[in-house]
């Protein structure tokens, strides 16, 4: 239960900000935890199952932009959006997994950047349907107080962060990691390989499909730039990589502070993004087992 | 009692390359059977082609009467086939008990809590294997041998029918080998059918039922350990058959008998230790063969000698010692030496893109144009082949070819000492013989002092005028190579 205790302190004592913080805090922060979702789903993969998948936002964009097209043009309610969105991720996650699985070391992570530059591109083609690059309006939004979309925030990535985490720590979790760290002696062992990835990849689109559809109900508006664009993607990688490998809910903090420290520099202008790449290289350099990695694995090797 | 594992027709082709070729042999239960033969025989394919991790081209396979041959190594595993692998590799953030857990579970996706009785058993295995006091520990924590247990341990969670087992000893001490064989010789009464892979039957021949022995990936003998150590063909596979002296230069009166000495030199690679305090020397003019197979420290003990992997110990070239030169200084020899140490590796290390004229002006980089020039045109002269092929790259040369390649541009180097590691590897017979004269010719013409590491014996004998024999990182015997086949055969084969 220690390893449950500090997660859920945090978790509540973030639940009583809106007590004092302004909405402006809120509304970062609401958006930093949707980042933690889609993080926390990208790990699962990276972190025990070994891929690396350089387009989370191929994932994060089918859900987003399933949830948005079906709210605008069918006027769906908000939960049937949100559960359609995340099925179609898993559905396109598995479409781009069952081929890719069976190509080995850095090809796998180049046909899922091949796929968000499809994802863009179709976007950008049909945008009669889609919007294009300017994005599609959402008629209906989460809820207009900024405590309320806090709270569901906070809400969504606690319990995605309870399930993923458990997941890793499962005997599942223990299988995957063996998977994902000497394939042939997981097989001589007696574990489909391909099964126990294939679905780590089905769990991770279906959280990074479900955070990307409640996301734009969050923002009211669905676009290329803010749940497609390979920069999401890489601020998605950086972000769990930054908050440690195979830790998952170091992931959630990367998120947090990659979010809130480019907030804090916004002063700074185009040197922000610039200071934030500089402090998330230093830790990948020196610390390549990230903010909780560092904390937690001491003295293992 | 009919066979637990039944192999027929086994064959297996990467690309052109037979690798295994029509192989047979069945184990009963309680059986230990050895499968040996030299490095690159195909016993290593034969081993991953039982477990599925590599798909035959034709055969069967059969457990237990069930034709298992190209299924997938999960279902072959779940089957009842355990693989204790050469080199372990453990999930290093769960404690030793987890790791057993791990081998345990059910291959499911639902199933998320490994229930008691699997703890109770992963318990008990650990027991067995000898790893009850550090079941709390993580891998990363424990000495070489109990990795190896805690492999053997997962192979055989399962309780498979068939276990086997690559290279059972390798990097062990001897009290260790003890407890490993009586681990392995209790699974005889479990009803387990055991294949133990080796290099040679002595590693197994206190262990095993039977033996079988391929080369080339062909069967070439099987019954008891003595019967294969007596075979005709087995013994000219590792001993090489009748030697006939190459022809050579008396060495120079008065010439230095320790040019290279090497005094007490270990090595260790993390846990495993590859050299245990070995002791050599070669005189200026000399041609010394170290001879071993593969795994047993020749390439350790180069590298060591050449400052590539840390030693500890004393080695000294024409007097100084070596310890804390960097490698290209002992390559070039100190300032004022005429020519250090070169060695031409294993793996050849050409540059493939580059021409053959390249490789070789390479090598000649740190002498002047004109000592350069005169070097190369000597050896374009001793290698004929590389003149005609000078402007072609390195990487469209044969395997041959690149073998004198890579020696040639080594003595671009002027060298007093050269090293040659296994230059006959992957090298087709005919090949040999170039490889051979060209040696030959080498030996007449200079005063070249030679370190050569082979564990082909037909090609490591002829030219030596003395031979070392290594084995599990210790020198076993040393002698002169007209005497290796009566007095180090056995202890080789």
């Amino acid at each position: 239960m220690k390893t449950f205790g500090i997660p859920l302190l945090i978790a509540a004592l973030l639940a009583l900000l809106p007590l004092g913080a302004s909405g402006y805090v809120l509304g970062l922060l609401t958006l930093a935890y949707y980042f933690g979702v889609f993080a926390m789903s990208w790990d699962l993969l990276f972190g025990f199952a070994g891929e690396v998948n350089f387009g989370p936002s191929f994932l994060i964009g089918l859900g987003a932009y399933t949830a948005a097209m079906l709210n605008h043009y069918e006027s769906l309610p908000i939960w049937l959006c949100v559960i359609c969105g995340a099925l179609v991720a898993v559905v396109g996650g598995v479409l781009l997994a069952v081929p890719a699985l069976r190509l080995s070391g850095p090809y796998f992570g180049l046909v899922t950047l091949v796929a968000v530059l499809l994802l863009q591109n179709a976007i950008v083609l049909f945008a009669g349907l889609t919007g294009g690059e300017i994005g599609l309006d959402i008629p209906d939004i989460l809820s207009i107080d900024a405590n309320t979309n806090y709270w569901i925030a906070l809400a969504f990535m606690s319990a995605s962060g309870l399930i993923l985490f458990g997941l890793s720590r499962s005997s599942v979790g223990l299988i995957l990691q063996a998977s994902g760290q000497d394939a042939m002696q997981a097989a001589a062992l007696g574990f489909n390989v391909t099964k126990h990835k294939l679905a780590a990849f089905c769990v991770s689109a279906l959280f990074s499909g479900l955070a990307g559809a409640m996301l734009i109900f969050y923002m009211g508006t669905a676009s290329p730039g803010t749940v497609v664009d390979i920069g999401v993607g890489v601020q998605v990688i950086i972000a769990a990589v930054l908050g440690g490998r195979r830790t998952i809910l170091g992931a959630a903090l990367g998120a947090m502070f990659l979010i809130v420290a480019g907030e804090l520099l916004r002063p700074l202008g185009e040197l922000s993004t610039f200071v934030v790449s500089a402090v998330a290289l230093v830790v990948i350099l020196f610390f390549p087992g990230g903010f909780l990695g560092a904390a937690l694995h001491r003295g293992e090797r | 009692m009919p066979a637990l594992l039944e192999v027929s027709g086994l064959t297996k082709r990467f690309g052109g390359l037979v690798a295994v070729k029509d192989m047979h042999f069945e184990i009963n239960p309680g059986e230990i059977l050895g499968l040996i033969g030299p490095n690159g025989s195909g016993k290593s394919t034969v081993m991953k082609l039982i477990m599925g991790i590599e798909r035959p081209n034709a055969g069967v396979v059969k457990l237990d009467g069930v034709d298992v041959a190209g299924w997938p190594s999960h279902r072959i595993a779940r089957q009842g086939v355990g693989i204790v692998f050469q080199h372990s590799r453990p999930l290093h953030r769960q404690t030793v008990l987890e790791n057993i857990k791990l081998a345990l579970l059910p291959d499911s996706l639902t199933q998320l809590m490994a229930g008691r009785h699997i703890d109770d058993k992963a318990r008990a295995i650990a027991e067995r294997v000898g790893l009850g006091h550090v079941l709390e520990r993580r891998p990363g924590t424990l000495p070489f041998a109990d990795l190896r247990r805690l492999e053997l341990a997962r192979a055989i969670a399962r309780d498979p029918m068939v276990v086997l087992v690559d290279e059972p000893f390798a990097g062990l001490t001897s009290g260790e080998v003890r407890d490993f064989s009586e681990l392995i010789a209790s699974f005889r009464h479990d009803g387990h059918a055991v294949l133990l892979v080796d290099h040679n039957v002595k590693g197994v021949a206190a262990l095993v039922d039977r033996v079988i022995a391929m080369y080339l990936g062909e069967y070439v003998a099987g019954g008891s350990a003595e019967e294969v150590m007596a075979n005709e063909t087995v013994r000219r596979v590792y001993l090489g058959g009748k030697i006939e002296m190459a022809e050579r230069r008396a060495r120079p009166a008065g010439a230095s008998d320790r040019l290279l000495e090497v005094a007490d030199v270990s090595v260790f690679y993390g846990k495993a230790q590859a050299l245990e305090g070995v002791s050599m020397h070669v005189g200026a003019g000399e041609f010394v063969s170290v001879v071993g197979l593969n795994g047993a420290g020749k390439t350790t003990l180069f590298n060591a000698i050449c400052g590539l992997v840390p030693s500890q110990g004393r080695i000294s070239f024409d007097g100084t010692s070596l310890a804390g030169q960097t490698p290209a200084v002992i390559a070039r020899g100190a300032t004022g030496a005429r020519g250090g140490i070169v060695q031409c590796p294993e793996s050849r290390e050409l540059f493939g893109e580059m021409s053959v004229r390249e490789n070789l002006d390479l090598g000649g980089q740190h002498l002047p144009r004109d000592v350069s020039e005169k070097q190369l045109d000597w050896l374009l002269g001793l290698f004929p082949i590389l003149k005609s092929r000078a402007n072609q790259a390195a990487r469209t040369l044969s395997g041959g070819e690149q073998q004198m390649l890579a020696i040639a541009r080594a003595l671009m180097m002027q060298p007093r000492l050269l090293i040659l590691d296994e230059p006959t590897l992957g090298l087709a017979p005919v090949i040999l013989e170039q490889l051979s004269r060209a040696l030959e010719t080498l030996r007449k013409t200079t005063d070249i002092t030679v370190l050569l590491g082979e564990q082909n014996v037909t090609f490591a004998l002829p030219h030596a005028d003395r031979v070392y024999v290594l084995e599990h990182g210790r020198f076993v015997w040393e002698g002169d190579p007209q005497r290796f086949a009566v007095e180090a055969g056995a202890a080789y084969l």
